[in-house]
């Protein structure tokens, strides 16, 4: 099989017409991968004889060699053994580079911070290299630039800072864990190369957590067959690798991902069925729904899946009109001819850095779910713990380049490097605005709850 | 709940649609129903046309105003803001468009309406690439002024 640099493996995988990664443990079936962003375990592939390698993410190398990882793999033969330890010191850790991740760190180091800044991906910009619609909002976020354009304008500045000694970037890396430490706060962090791992310590005055979030799944028969992928995956594969993720797509969810990415799909030359929706309105603006039905892809509303029909993938989706209560009503199932189901149910924050550090949590739907308490300047229960973005609560992508700036002149203030108070506030009345208006009731009323429990 | 918050499809009664007198000089019609968090709309016009009381607030064009430049066509975020001239008995719509490939000056295409429907064939009369999103003018028959809002190459 081939491949082309910057390719992921499963991507390539993709391209090739491979969509089985791995059979269930217990039952065999086959499992196509999911999130296709690095959050869920569906990819894991044994590579080089290493088990356990998150394939979305993983580069695609010459040579290798990939397997299906059909039983629980091994333990690989330590293979952090040979490579001593790296102990590195920064003023600020930034986890992830996304949009928040990214405006946090070049915020802080703007201010005089030292920055750390650590990614999983081969590139920053995290979910915004995928985003090829324009964005929404006030020119201050760069409102009518495409996800992907302002991706490469943050990328830009990364780099000025980076040449400038004020910023190190860490990519194809994660950090697995929080330490206790006498002084200061202490990450692990590991190293892909080749597949292989190094082991890092980072110690550091204020983290940042911009870890974004997790695409939600929904109970249905055969929801694990490949073919059935979070919105995410079918965007990442389309934008980002240029390959098709199907032929016919059913999409499951009228909210701003799902009616986006029907649109974008059309636009790859890939036939979108219908959208479905379990709720009696369209949940996302009326904008998007409006490109999309003039295409003549169909909406319905008050309609949700019934289960996926197929042996080794998709061949079909049932779906089934609901009442009033949300209810199926019997007899009034459709079939819907498509080799892929695309499942844009919401998205859950990533939180489980935040939890080991001990920050303070709470469940809060309006937010997508566990999330941090956090106080305006986005500082969490744990001092020198800030946390911005989706993985602070699901918003859109220019609230969380907002939070990220806040959090990142935060950080630099509360650890001394500097004391200048005016673009924090300026920034605080900016989300104040954006979050008014109607679409913005959710978000204000989780930060509401969010901002009022914290106690530091 | 409205029809358009279970269909997305707008009815002309959802929107603001100029007297005849403003249509024959050619203004931008403005499909924004909601209130979302946006406005390089109001940045976008040089006669200061469009106007929104704050960002969440819905733009309003002022018909007087306008001179249907469509500069604001393809800075739309949301690819709702359409320009019609009517002229001859025929109407000249200036539609966002985000597909490949783009329709050649003279092309003959299909004009659709806000479901998607075919409603017939439609001259290209002018095609402006704005970075991704081209604009193009079409011409059609002039009761279907309000009606087409997309085209299929």
């Amino acid at each position: 099989m081939f491949g082309f640099e910057g390719d992921t493996i499963a991507s390539a995988l993709h391209a090739g017409e491979v969509k089985t990664f791995s059979t269930s443990l217990v039952y065999n079936n086959p499992r196509g991968f999911f999130c296709g962003i690095g959050k869920c375990s569906s990819c894991l592939m044994r590579v080089n004889d290493i088990p356990n390698v998150r394939t979305c993410i993983a580069p695609l190398k010459e040579n290798i060699h990939v397997e299906i990882q059909n039983r629980l793999p091994d333990l690989p033969k330590a293979s952090f053994e040979q490579i001593p330890i790296e102990s590195l010191s920064f003023d600020v850790l930034t986890i992830g580079a996304g949009p928040a991740g990214l405006c946090a760190a070049i915020e802080a180091a703007q201010k005089g911070a030292q920055v750390l800044i650590v990614d999983e991906n081969q590139k920053v910009g995290g979910q915004l290299i995928k985003q090829t619609h324009k964005f929404f909002g006030s020119k201050q976020e760069k409102a009518g630039t495409r996800g992907v354009d302002i991706a490469k304008e943050l990328e830009n500045e990364l780099n000025i800072l980076k040449s400038q000694g004020k910023i190190n970037v860490m990519l194809d890396s994660t950090v697995i864990g929080y330490y206790e430490s006498k002084k200061n706060h202490l990450f692990g962090v590991v190293k892909r190369n080749d597949y292989k791992s190094q082991f890092l310590e980072i110690n550091c005055k204020a983290a940042i957590i911009a870890v974004g979030a997790m695409e939600n799944m929904i109970l249905f028969p055969n929801n694990d067959l490949p073919g059935v992928y979070g919105a995410g995956a079918v965007q990442t594969l389309m934008n980002v690798y240029g390959v098709k993720p199907g032929k016919n797509v059913l999409m499951i969810g009228a909210g701003n991902v799902g009616l986006i990415v029907a649109y974008q799909l059309l636009q790859s030359g890939i036939n979108v069925d219908r959208v479905v929706e379990a709720a009696p309105r369209i949940g996302g603006y009326h904008v998007h729904a409006a490109k999309l039905r003039r295409c003549g892809v169909p909406i319905y509303t008050s309609h949700s899946i019934k289960e996926v029909v197929g042996k080794e993938k998709v061949e079909g989706a049932v779906i089934i009109k609901l009442d009033k209560n949300w209810q199926p009503i019997s007899s009034s199932e459709t079939i819907v001819d498509c080799d892929t189901v695309c499942l844009a149910v919401g998205l859950t924050p990533s939180t489980r850095i935040l939890s080991q550090i001990n920050a303070e949590m709470e469940i809060i739907p309006e937010a997508g779910g566990y999330v941090a308490l956090h106080d305006e300047s986005m500082q969490t229960s744990v001092k020198n713990i800030f946390v911005c973005g989706d993985s602070s609560g699901i918003e859109e992508a220019s609230t969380a380049m907002i939070e990220g700036k806040i959090a990142g002149i935060s950080s630099a203030l509360s650890i001394g490097v500097t004391k200048d108070k005016e673009n924090l506030l300026k920034y605080i009345d900016e989300l104040k605005l954006l979050r008014a208006g109607p679409f913005g009731d959710k978000p204000r009323a989780a930060k509401k709850i969010i901002n009022k429990l914290v106690k530091i | 709940m409205k029809n358009y918050e279970k269909t997305g499809v707008l009815s002309n009664n959802d929107i603001t649609i100029p007297d005849l007198q403003y249509l024959k000089r050619g203004v931008a019609i403005v499909e924004c129903i909601q209130h979302i968090p946006c406005n390089p709309c109001v940045d976008s016009c040089p006669f200061n046309a469009i106007s929104m009381k704050d960002i969440n607030d819905l733009p309003v064009v002022d018909f007087e105003r306008c001179v249907g430049c469509g500069k604001c066509i393809s800075v739309c975020p949301g690819l709702a803001i359409f320009l019609v001239k009517i002229k001859n008995k025929k109407a000249l719509i200036s539609l966002p468009y985000e597909f490949n490939p783009v329709p050649k000056l003279g092309d003959n295409i299909i004009a659709l309406d806000r479901m998607g429907v075919n409603r017939g064939s439609a001259l290209v009369k002018r095609v402006v690439k704005s970075g991704k999103t081209s604009v193009i003018t079409i011409e059609v028959d002039d009761s279907l002024a309000m009606e087409i809002r997309n085209i299929k190459v």
